[in-house]
């Protein structure tokens, strides 16, 4: 036993050299990534809070009602805001949720294609595959730390941390949908006459929508699940106050910032989830 | 005119077709392949023309290779030997060898398909789904619209035009991927089970507008069905197949009456020879007759007198009895019962078997104006429990 635990396997120090290495090699490349997605974000975020909560709010609920025209998910979206307002979240709110939807759209514009090439290749999905469960199963903070050092404290760490644990799930459900694509359709679609690319827009992604769809939904929760997580590292948003009422053991703070998380959740939720379940009905 | 020609047609699914296609040469069988190889042989040395206006029917059980080879004549199945010819204009096109452009081309504009399971795009509406291939010739949306609107009217579904596939029952469905194929405008169609996944009533009630639309369109059709029911009544020629090999080819008629092995005649012990079978395969010849006093004897009392081998008159053991000529035109109820009807030769035995029990007589077959046979009980018998096969009767 003596000479398992004399003779370390130095795992964690070429984990080190290997970020140590990237850090003095790559800087200006994830310098350049840390402070474009950083513009991107502030510019969002400010542009948001410049307008008026109530006119923000309006311009949702007016989205909301061309995508589902349903007058309850609209007062259950209004009620919520008007709540998080009286709570004195909104601010943060609007953090969080542009960090959602950032890192939701750049997995989605990574995820998507690289599930549709998996489920032409079979073998990229053998090769993805434990990739994937890596990245979901490995304890979020672990990674956390590489990200922080590589592109500094702020909204950009807690934004590439919530890419790397929520990019899994629409790769996963696209590669699903497309390869579940019924063979008869596909044989109707090269029986007609489609090229390759007709056969992937006018066929395979059409049939794998609902999929993509609630990968996209599951991208969004397990984004809105980094919240606090992202908080760690500096990146603004309802996970702060939480962070601020576990430090200082204050309770009516971290329930308040709690309901506030719970609410955008539920909002998100609905908006997404209903066009999804409607394309399979 | 020959409109898809397949000569010489192996198709292999494996890896190891280098291995397999000698073995297949050497006359091992599928079985034996398999284990030998782990190919699996589709189709065998398939040949079969199909000229224009015939409906081909592919006939076999699952697994016999019948989808398998129609699917080489779109080019969906790859083909490891042979010529699969598919006419486009004045020359022929192999699909197996045909670059990209071409094999589109062909798909586009000269054969297109119907499934088994209809295979309509369930996010699409029953006007897109049969505008579908239309839009892959590059027809413009408000034209290609319009035309699908046209063929939905066809198969009377155009009060549907603006519904999902799935509101629509399963009959319906498959008459929108009937208008989505016939939308194509291609002299070549390929059906693969149609109507087998619909029920029995419905099935007859498309097969019956299958033949009428072929009766105004005459395209060529190749049509698989496990079915052989279904095969004779659509299929102006009939293609036999088992384990991989066509066994036999030839008119639904011949089917009937000559069976090529036992498979086949298996097969036939099962169908109703009533819409298949005429009046001329069934009927005993005048040769068969016994004559007495120049007159030939039906039954011990009934006789027939010829002349110029023309029916003169035929008498029972009470005098005369009247004869009359029948036409598909005649109707029944305008003539007496107990009359000897004088039919043609080619007459459908389910008509036969309906004069018999409105006149309680046998009949009599003219071919030009020529007598040559009579149609009594004992020959419906025959054919009702299919004794009527070649290869019995040559046994026996």
């Amino acid at each position: 036993m003596n000479w398992l635990t004399d003779n370390k396997i130095p795992l964690g120090a070429w984990m080190e050299s290997f970020v140590d290495w990237l850090v003095s090699a790559a800087s200006v490349f994830f310098d350049f990534i840390s402070i474009t997605l950083e513009t991107i974000i502030y510019t969002l975020v400010d542009a948001i809070l410049w307008a008026h909560p109530l006119a923000v709010i309006a311009v949702i609920l007016i989205g909301v009602w061309f995508l589902h025209r349903n007058i309850g998910l609209l007062v259950f979206i209004a009620a919520s805001f008007l709540l998080i307002i009286n709570m004195g979240y909104w601010i943060e709110t609007i953090q969080t949720l542009v960090l959602v939807v950032t890192a939701t759209t750049i997995s989605v514009l990574i995820g998507v294609p690289i599930g549709i090439a998996a489920a032409h290749r079979p073998w990229l999905y053998t090769m993805l595959r434990p990739i994937l469960d890596l990245m979901q199963t490995i304890p979020t903070f672990v990674y956390l730390i590489p990200t922080l050092i590589l592109f500094g404290l702020g909204y950009v760490p807690g934004l590439i941390s919530t890419i790397i644990f929520a990019i899994a799930a629409p790769i996963r459900l696209t590669y699903l949908g497309v390869s579940k694509v019924p063979s008869e359709l596909i044989e109707a679609g090269l029986a007609f006459g489609c090229t390759k690319s007709k056969l992937l827009y006018k066929v395979e992604l059409p049939a794998a929508m609902p999929n993509i769809m609630a990968g996209i939904t599951q991208c969004i929760m397990l984004s809105l699940s980094m919240v606090v997580v992202a908080a760690l590292v500096g990146a603004d948003g309802l996970g702060k106050p939480v962070i601020r009422a576990l430090n200082t053991v204050n309770i009516s703070q971290g329930f308040e910032a709690g309901v506030a998380i719970v609410l955008v959740a539920i909002m998100l939720d609905r908006i997404c989830k209903s066009p999804a379940t409607k394309n399979e009905g | 005119m020959a409109v898809v020609k397949i000569e010489n047609v192996d198709i292999v699914f494996g890896d190891n077709k280098a291995k397999t296609l000698p073995l297949m040469d050497k006359g091992h069988t599928r079985d034996q392949i398999l284990g030998m190889t782990g190919d699996v042989v589709g189709v065998q040395n398939a040949n079969i023309e199909v000229n224009e206006g015939e409906i081909c029917v592919l006939m076999g059980l699952s697994g016999s290779g019948k989808s398998t080879l129609l699917r080489a004549v779109n080019g969906l199945n790859k083909i490891a030997r042979g010529r699969c010819l598919v006419r486009d204009g004045d020359s022929m096109v192999d699909m197996a060898k045909c670059d990209d452009t071409t094999l589109r081309h062909m798909r586009t504009r000269r054969v297109s398909m119907v499934f088994q399971s209809f295979a309509l795009m369930p996010w699409l509406t029953v006007l897109e789904n049969v505008a579908f291939g239309l839009e892959m010739q590059g027809m413009p949306k408000a034209e290609r619209l319009k035309k699908a609107r046209e063929q939905l009217k066809m198969v009377s579904l155009d009060k549907w035009a603006d519904k999902k596939p799935d509101e629509l029952s399963g009959g319906m469905r498959q008459r929108v991927g009937l208008a989505r194929a016939f939308a194509m405008d291609t002299d070549v169609l390929l059906m693969d089970e149609p109507f087998s996944a619909l029920d029995p009533l419905i099935r007859s009630q498309l097969q019956d507008e299958l033949i009428e639309l072929q009766k105004r369109l005459n395209k060529t059709i190749i049509f698989v069905s496990h079915d052989l029911d279904e095969a004779l009544k659509i299929g102006s020629k009939i293609a036999i197949m088992e384990s991989a090999r066509i066994i036999q080819e030839d008119t639904p008629e011949q089917i009937v009456l000559n069976p090529a092995t036992d498979y086949v005649e298996r097969f036939v012990a099962h169908t109703n020879p009533l819409n298949v079978l005429c009046g001329n395969s069934l009927m005993t010849p005048l040769a068969q007759l016994a004559v007495k006093d120049e007159r030939l004897s039906v039954t011990d009392d009934v006789w027939l007198t010829l002349e110029n081998g023309k029916i003169a008159s035929v008498q029972g053991p009470k005098g005369e009895i009247p004869t009359a000529r029948w036409t598909p035109e005649t109707i029944l109820a305008n003539v007496p019962e107990n009359t000897v009807f004088i039919v043609p030769a080619n007459i459908p035995m389910r008509d036969a078997v309906e004069l018999r029990y409105h006149s309680n007589m046998f009949m009599v077959l003219e071919d030009k104006e020529q007598c040559i046979g009579i149609l009594n009980d004992h020959n419906f018998y025959h054919a009702l429990l299919g004794k009527h096969f070649g290869r019995e009767e040559a046994a026996a």
